[in-house]
């Protein structure tokens, strides 16, 4: 890349401008470098938490898949594991559906009350997490949905809401409001017309506000560690028991699988970026 | 609209109406289409709004609501209650027989029904003594006859009973609601002379507020040090390359929280990563490793990269609309490169540290999890002393009141970011 400065640059100029990128590269360093060390402390065959003079030596013997052996069969990573992929796709369903229609319905000319609705909805959003918790387990004591799936569910969709608002709303600015009423006048009715016209042009947004919720309901702990008993018991919940009592480098093996994750999530959300602004560029809105 | 100057002559009856299609005159046509298309939003709203308010807004109410409920004195001891009423505390004299025997009646139904402690402990978070006094009471009194004079039977039980301070306790607790917790969340208590702060050296949650503030400010800054250059560079890069980078930005938004914290764990401690390295290159000696973690260095740090991109985010949207004339236009007119950076492009970069400032610092006052596993004791936050009186002490009326004044300085923060940035656009990835 060629340097943009112009050529009568001084050398202070010159000099700050090589000293900002490495700043840059610093900062980045510290952004990344925390979540990528972990993934080859996993592959350790001890159990300690540092590198060992052997993988510092890229010895072989110095590297096992023994944490991730432990994480796929102790039975306790394997509930936790079974608990994180039911209680999220459920609560992912739940204000999905619910989040999308709410955001149909707000995006349209004239509601009354718009702002209050909109604060009410975004409100688990800006709550902090400790008080949400906190509220729910007091109240869903009283309901006995504490320590109940269907609970933990109903907690971890109302926590995600907000996101698929948020998500949708911004993707129906750019809807093009004319090619709901043309549809219309073609005789399609409102069902068709939704499905057909609206529905495949909002889907980056719903799409998108679907992982957030879904990745809101996978990492929540607080609320899970409240509401939830033992057989709720989640990866994040379990990580987090790990993390404060016995700490066991299996974590770390579960730690680099959900960084995994979070690639395949981001490289998932930006795919739907750049189809959302295609669509936005054919779109006349 | 037009329609109306655009509606043929044939729609315009004799009497002046302009009227539909259909005949009804057209402003009424319009009412009702609006009317329709407002239900029609109104019922598409509807189920989430009923979803949140049911599952997220009344828990919080209910929370609101614990921080002052006090049924529990009337409940377990309604009759001593009842008699108290007319005992006056100041009087210096112990509440007469009718009292004592009142307490004797509802102790002997509150042991039955194995209450009696709750109460001891509740009355304990005002008078410490209160709950082992209930407790060896209540061993006794199963054993007392029936046959007076109680209040020298009470007081053969534990002496604690002719202590005017101990039933002045009960009084001032009996009503239904107490703004008792409240006082405990800041520190204060009453007394027989009215509200008070307690003794300097029992003051904890003033001084815990004071700390998650200060804290929560630090962090904010140290994420406005490091965000402001990468949002500086991302917003002057090309495009392409500019997207490239925002992968390292949004890969730790989106790795799991638990996952950033185990990571710090592992690079802090004193057997980590860090310290081995520092040990190695001989910056440090092996006894001299630091203390990174389980202090407030450890919370600061931690919480400094969970937070980051919270504030990069912002600021890089703001920057983007920044134009690159302004600057070139300062400087062509003799502007040193300082100058037009500070005077120009900065003033114009302060709604985004405005929104990202706030964003990392409502975040960041509320957090749990990061201070928990990395904070030890000196690096806690409110929000551990909530958590720890739900599921330890128990004090759940002390835990709502703390996390109702959280949750007020919350909102307060939350008004003025909706001020700033405005509720509908907050930006996500």
């Amino acid at each position: 890349m060629s340097s943009p400065l112009p050529p009568y640059a001084s050398t202070l100029q010159l000099t700050w401008f090589y000293a900002f990128r490495v700043i840059c590269g610093l900062i980045f360093f510290f952004l990344i470098f925390p979540i990528l060390v972990i993934v080859p402390l996993s592959f350790n065959a001890e159990n300690f938490f540092t590198f060992t003079p052997g993988m510092l030596r890229l010895d072989p013997d110095a590297y096992s898949f023994k944490h991730y052996v432990d994480f796929f069969t102790n039975p306790d990573w394997q509930q936790a594991l079974y608990n994180s992929v039911t209680i999220a796709p459920a609560a992912t369903i739940l204000a999905t559906v619910l989040g999308t229609l709410a955001a149909i319905g707000l995006s349209q000319a004239h509601v009354p009350y718009k702002s209050a609705i909109m604060a009410i909805l975004i409100s688990p959003m800006i709550v902090p997490l400790i008080i949400s918790a906190a509220g729910m387990y007091f109240f869903y004591s009283r309901l006995g949905l504490q320590g109940t799936y269907i609970g933990v569910v109903l907690a971890h969709a109302a926590l995600g809401t907000p996101f698929v608002i948020i998500t949708v709303t911004a993707t129906l600015v750019g809807f093009y409001r004319s090619l709901v009423r043309a549809a219309a006048s073609m005789g399609a009715d409102p069902v068709t017309t939704f499905f057909k016209v609206q529905m495949p042009l909002i889907m980056p947004g719903v799409i998108s506000g679907a992982l957030f919720a879904f990745i809101t309901s996978f990492d929540e702990v607080v609320v899970v560690l409240f509401l939830g008993s033992a057989s709720q018991k989640t990866l994040p919940w379990q990580m987090f028991i790990g993390l404060r009592e016995q700490i066991s480098p299996t974590i770390l093996a579960v730690a680099s699988v959900m960084v995994a994750l979070s690639i395949a999530l981001l490289f998932t959300l930006e795919m739907l970026r750049r189809r959302s602004e295609r669509l936005r560029g054919l779109s006349p809105g | 609209m037009s329609s109306a100057t655009d509606t043929p002559t044939d729609a315009i009856a004799g009497d002046g109406i302009v009227r539909a299609a259909d005949g009804t005159p057209l402003k009424r046509s319009l009412a009702r289409a609006l009317r329709r298309e407002k239900l029609r939003s109104f019922l598409l709203i509807a189920p989430l709004l009923a979803f949140v308010v049911i599952s997220f807004l009344l828990p919080i109410a209910d929370m609101l609501f614990r921080s002052v409920e006090n049924n529990i004195v009337r409940d377990t001891i309604p009759e001593t209650v009842q008699t108290l009423a007319s005992w006056d505390a100041d009087s210096g004299e112990l509440p007469d027989e009718r009292v004592f025997a009142a307490l004797y009646r509802d102790l002997q139904i509150a042991v039955e029904k194995r209450i009696h402690t709750r109460l001891g402990s509740r009355l304990n978070y005002e008078k410490s003594g209160m709950s082992g006094l209930f407790r060896k009471t209540g061993r006794e009194v199963r054993r007392l006859e029936a046959e007076g004079p109680f209040r020298e039977r009470f007081i053969e039980i534990d002496e604690d009973w002719a202590d005017i301070e101990v039933w002045a306790v009960i009084k001032r607790y009996s009503p239904p609601y107490t703004p008792g917790y409240f006082l405990n969340a800041v520190d204060a208590e009453l007394t027989a002379e009215g509200v008070e702060m307690k003794p300097e050296n029992e003051r904890i949650y003033l001084t815990l507020f004071w700390r998650t503030l200060v804290m929560s400010l630090m962090i904010t800054l140290s994420c406005l040090l490091l965000g402001y250059p990468i949002g500086y560079l991302l917003s002057h890069l090309p495009a392409r390359s500019a997207n490239l980078l925002m992968i390292l930005v949004l890969l730790p938004f989106w790795t799991s929280l638990l996952v950033r914290t185990s990571a710090w764990k592992v690079l802090l401690q004193q057997q980590g990563v860090i310290n081995d390295f520092l040990v190695w290159i001989n910056l440090i000696d092996d006894a001299g490793r630091l203390v990174m973690i389980n202090n407030q260095t450890g919370t600061i740090i931690a919480m400094t990269h969970i937070l980051l991109p919270f504030m990069i985010l912002p600021l890089y949207s703001v920057m983007q609309t920044i134009s690159p004339s302004y600057v070139r236009a300062a400087k062509s007119l003799g502007a040193s490169d300082w100058t037009a950076f500070w005077r120009v492009y900065f003033p114009q970069t302060v709604p985004g540290i405005g929104a990202g400032a706030i964003l990392v610092f409502i975040l960041a006052i509320g957090y749990y999890i990061t201070p928990e596993l990395v904070g030890g004791t000196s690096g806690i936050f409110i929000s551990n002393r909530i958590a720890y009186h739900i599921s330890t002490s128990l004090n759940w009326g002390l835990a709502a009141a703390l996390g109702t004044i959280l949750l007020l300085l919350v909102m307060a923060l939350f008004y003025v970011y909706d001020r700033i940035v405005g509720i509908d656009n907050v930006k996500l990835g």
